[in-house]
């Protein structure tokens, strides 16, 4: 488990990376609204520590991966220039491809999701999402082979 | 019991699969008039380009293709074809030649191209089939799929020989939809993506795919305002998107517009909001509502200043292309009249008369808002994706003529599903035989009842059929290449001469002849002369194109030098004055005006082209710059002969010709078709004695008409000499 704590604290989900921002402009709005919206987030936390698995932080890892991979291409092409524009954006939405599949996944293998939204059962829903997702990665990196020249 | 019911399972699924095969050999067969009265041949403009780029990809490879550079059009420019058209309908139809040659069956490239329409049609029809399956059950499927096969509005685009993009587009329209559908309703990766491969092939395949790009993002937009939001829209929604948009970048034409142009910021920004309200939903179902509530509020707000702002000043930065002209033109019908000439002087931009939707889909126009109402009754996610695309659709078509072709297949969907829906309740006689224990007097009146609708409802749908086909038989089954009058005497005469016309040049012109016409008739000069052309379709370059408008509008002199600058060595006018025939260059030549107009006004007025009451006329009140235009001077030239030289009469306009004789110094005569459709003119090189060209007409013409008295003369001078 403590491999699995050292991963939230270095992973720069979405969910973190995007606090600063919108607290920074609530505080504009009202006070209180700012300390429930930090409440919110902070049970939000919780709530997300304690539903990980080992698994699901491997995923999450690869996530964190999949931003810091996109972000640090932008920032690239910000400073740098953009000029084979064809390979940046290849790389860029591959990353972003990736991520959504991947988010994707996610949800199909949490099991409340499953039982609630998919109305499916057990293993073999999940190896059709596994084999779903391998499918459209496929796809998507072919594509951006293809784009990238 | 068991075996009963396996065998019904059996018996329904074999009639399913005879139904949808005959629908198939219908909605083929009742596009094939064309072929049958005429010939197997190419329609219209647009076709004979794509035809021409088939036979290109065919002869060449694939790269080639891609990479090619046409110097036989937009001389003296060139244009960069494989760059600036869309793809899909040649290489399919190239496909379709190299799989059946490799079948040992080779076909000539020209039949594929014009079978190509009929064979995807019974795509379309099978593809609305599984879309109308999964609004309400097989039953209206295969309604549907009966209605599409036959409605006019699509056949008007889908007839044999008439080899667009909107001919495969629409099934690939209807494709996506599907897929797109069984994704939101599976929320599985598989089927979006191949929802987004589909998407694809019609990006590859049209330019109407934006309409896609906006209808999916708002699909969802819409259903996230419903509060509908689940996992599965996430997950179809972020699939289809991600791979949607780089796919589409793949097509040279498209390029970066994806994540340029204003037209697909819906689809990002979407994307961009689903990926919030899939935050924001895991946040909810981890803490209060009440909590939740303000964080929603605080984070739209922000949210949505962000975004717009973030769009104006992408925009106002130049990184995100404005909304296009064509764009605009969609939602002030005015716009395109007063910005864009070029784009309100084709008739198929022009808005839609109100007849034409009966025409094209006869009684599915009443049914269709009873098919949206009860759409409504069930609202699940994707009766709302069909009320949106209807709504949107029934706007468009109301703008754009052309656009009733995207509008029918959701007609007839709309108008299965009501008549499904009448015939499930209708053709019920379950209820009637459990109402045994009433009077046998009610039971009469209830079987009375149900029979007058359902034989109503049965006759309206034969009555479909025979106006189907009327229609498709006499109103868009005409090549428009060939015309089909009647004689007399009542006999079928045709028409031929566009292609006698073509063919002349093909044979008695030099092979790098430069041709300027209208640009109408670019694309057939290309792909059946086969000679270069100043401008065609494709009408990329308006000052081009305006410049030819001016050389049509100038007078002569000045028209010349236009023609020489531009190195014409044939004029090619249509002429319909003799037959009656009202889409001729007098009848467009208003156009050519205007769109020089635009670039030079000082040069041109539209005014001037009037007579003083503000009449378009043609006879001796026609003012007198439009006497002294070209276009009128090379459509009037020698006219009057015909008549034996009385008075000449033009029978589209009903006006009679004046009388003078029209003199033409630096063009000549060299080919008038049978019916003097076409005409053609030959661009005189300079005088042999060094005169500019009016002085040498003017001595030539003094020389002539004095001839009687210079017989008098004594020719001493020469002798002198």
């Amino acid at each position: 488990m403590a491999k699995v704590k050292k991963s939230v604290n270095a992973d720069p989900d979405p969910v973190i990376k995007i606090t600063p921002v919108k607290t920074s402009a609530a505080a504009a709005v009202t006070t209180t609204s700012v300390v429930s919206f930090t409440q919110t987030l902070q049970k939000t936390l919780e709530a997300y520590k304690s539903s990980l698995t080992p698994k699901f932080a491997l995923i999450d890892i690869f996530l964190g991966f999949l931003v810091a991979l996109g972000a640090l291409q932008f920032v690239f092409c910000c400073l740098v220039g953009n000029f084979p524009f064809n390979a940046f954006l290849g790389g860029f939405i591959s990353t972003v491809g990736q991520f959504v599949l991947t988010v994707s996944l996610r949800l199909q293998f949490d099991d409340e999701n499953r039982v609630a939204i998919w109305k499916g059962q057990g293993k073999e829903m999940k190896w059709r999402a596994m084999g779903d997702y391998i499918f459209a990665s496929l796809v998507l990196h072919f594509i951006v082979y293809h784009f990238i020249n | 019991m068991k075996p009963l019911t396996s065998v019904l399972q059996t018996t329904a699924f074999a009639l399913k699969v005879v139904i949808i095969l005959s629908i198939a050999g219908a909605a083929i067969s009742s596009r094939l008039f064309s072929v049958i009265r005429f010939e197997s041949i190419i329609h219209e403009f647009d076709p004979w380009f794509n035809y021409r780029a088939t036979k290109y990809l065919v002869e060449n490879n694939f790269n080639d293709f891609l990479n090619w550079f046409d110097d036989r059009t937009w001389y003296p420019l060139g244009r960069v074809t494989g760059g600036t058209l869309y793809p899909g309908l040649m290489v399919t139809s190239g496909a379709i030649w190299h799989v059946l040659r490799k079948l040992s069956m080779p076909i000539d490239i020209r039949n594929i191209c014009v079978l190509l329409a009929p064979a995807f049609s019974a795509l379309t029809a099978y593809a609305t089939y599984l879309f109308t399956s999964e609004l309400k059950d097989s039953g209206a499927g295969l309604l549907a799929a009966a209605l599409i096969a036959i409605a006019p509005g699509y056949i008007s685009r889908s007839v044999a020989g008439s080899y667009d993009n909107e001919a495969i587009a629409i099934t690939l329209l209807m494709t996506t939809f599907y897929l797109w559908i069984k994704a939101c309703k599976l929320g599985s990766i598989f089927w979006s993506a191949l929802s987004a491969l589909c998407y694809f092939y019609m990006v590859a395949a049209w330019g109407g795919y934006v309409f896609i790009t906006n209808l999916i993002p708002l699909h969802i937009f819409v259903l996230i305002l419903m509060g509908r939001y689940s996992a599965k829209l996430y997950v179809a929604y972020t699939t289809w998107y991600a791979l949607g948009t780089l796919a589409s970048m793949q097509i040279p034409f498209v390029g970066f517009l994806p994540i340029r142009s204003n037209d697909h910021m819906a689809a990002l920004g979407v994307f961009g909001l689903i990926q919030l309200v899939a935050f924001g939903n895991y946040v909810k179902s981890s803490t209060s509502s009440k909590q939740f509530k303000t964080f929603l509020t605080v984070s739209l707000v922000l949210i949505i200043a962000l975004g717009v702002s973030g769009l104006f000043a992408l925009t106002a930065a130049g990184l995100i292309a404005p909304w296009t002209g064509r764009f605009y033109s969609l939602w002030d019908t005015g716009y395109a009249k007063l910005h864009i000439p070029i784009i309100a002087s084709v008739s198929e931009h022009q808005p839609t008369a109100w007849p034409a939707f009966f025409f094209d889909t006869q009684f599915l126009i009443w049914l269709f808002p009873a098919g949206i109402y009860l759409l409504f009754q069930d609202l699940a996610n994707e009766h709302v994706f069909v009320i949106i695309y209807s709504v949107l659709c029934s706007y468009f078509a109301g703008v754009m003529i052309r656009l009733m072709l995207v509008l029918t297949p959701v007609i007839c969907v709309c108008g299965a599903i009501a008549i499904s829906k009448l015939f499930d309740v209708y053709l019920n006689l379950r209820e009637l035989a459990a109402t045994s224990e009433e009077t046998r007097k009610d039971r009469i009146f209830q079987l009375l009842s149900r029979m007058i609708v359902i034989m109503s409802f049965g006759f309206y749908l034969c009555f479909f059929v025979y106006h189907c086909t009327w229609v498709s038989s006499t109103a868009y089954s005409s090549p428009s290449v060939v015309l089909a009058s009647r004689n007399p005497d009542g006999s079928q005469a045709i028409i031929d001469d566009y292609r006698e016309a073509y063919y002349w040049l093909r044979m008695n012109s030099p092979e790098d002849a430069k041709i300027m016409a209208w640009w109408d008739y670019g694309y057939q000069i290309g792909g059946m002369a086969d000679r270069t052309t100043l401008v065609d379709n494709n009408t990329w370059n308006n000052t081009h194109i305006a410049t030819v408008g001016k050389a049509m509008s100038s007078p002569e002199d000045k028209a010349y030098e236009i023609l020489v600058n531009h190195d014409v060595d044939y004029v090619l006018v249509i002429f319909g004055g003799l037959l009656g025939y009202s889409g001729d260059d007098i009848n467009k030549f208003l156009w050519m005006v205007r769109i020089s107009e635009g670039i030079w006004p000082e040069d041109i007025s539209e005014r001037s082209f009037f007579t003083a009451r503000g009449e378009y006329k043609v006879d001796d009140q026609a003012s007198q710059t439009m006497q002294n235009s070209l276009m009128y001077k090379l459509s009037y030239y020698r006219y009057h002969e015909v008549f034996g030289m009385q008075a000449a009469t033009d029978r589209v306009r009903n006006q009679v010709i004046p009388k003078k004789d029209i003199e033409l110094d630096s063009l000549e005569e060299v080919f008038t078709s049978e019916n003097w459709i076409v005409r053609v003119y030959q661009v005189k090189k300079g005088d042999n004695a060094g005169r500019n060209l009016q002085e040498a007409g003017s001595f030539e013409r003094k020389a002539k008409g004095g001839r009687n008295r210079s017989a008098k003369k004594p020719e001493v001078g020469l002798r002198e000499l």
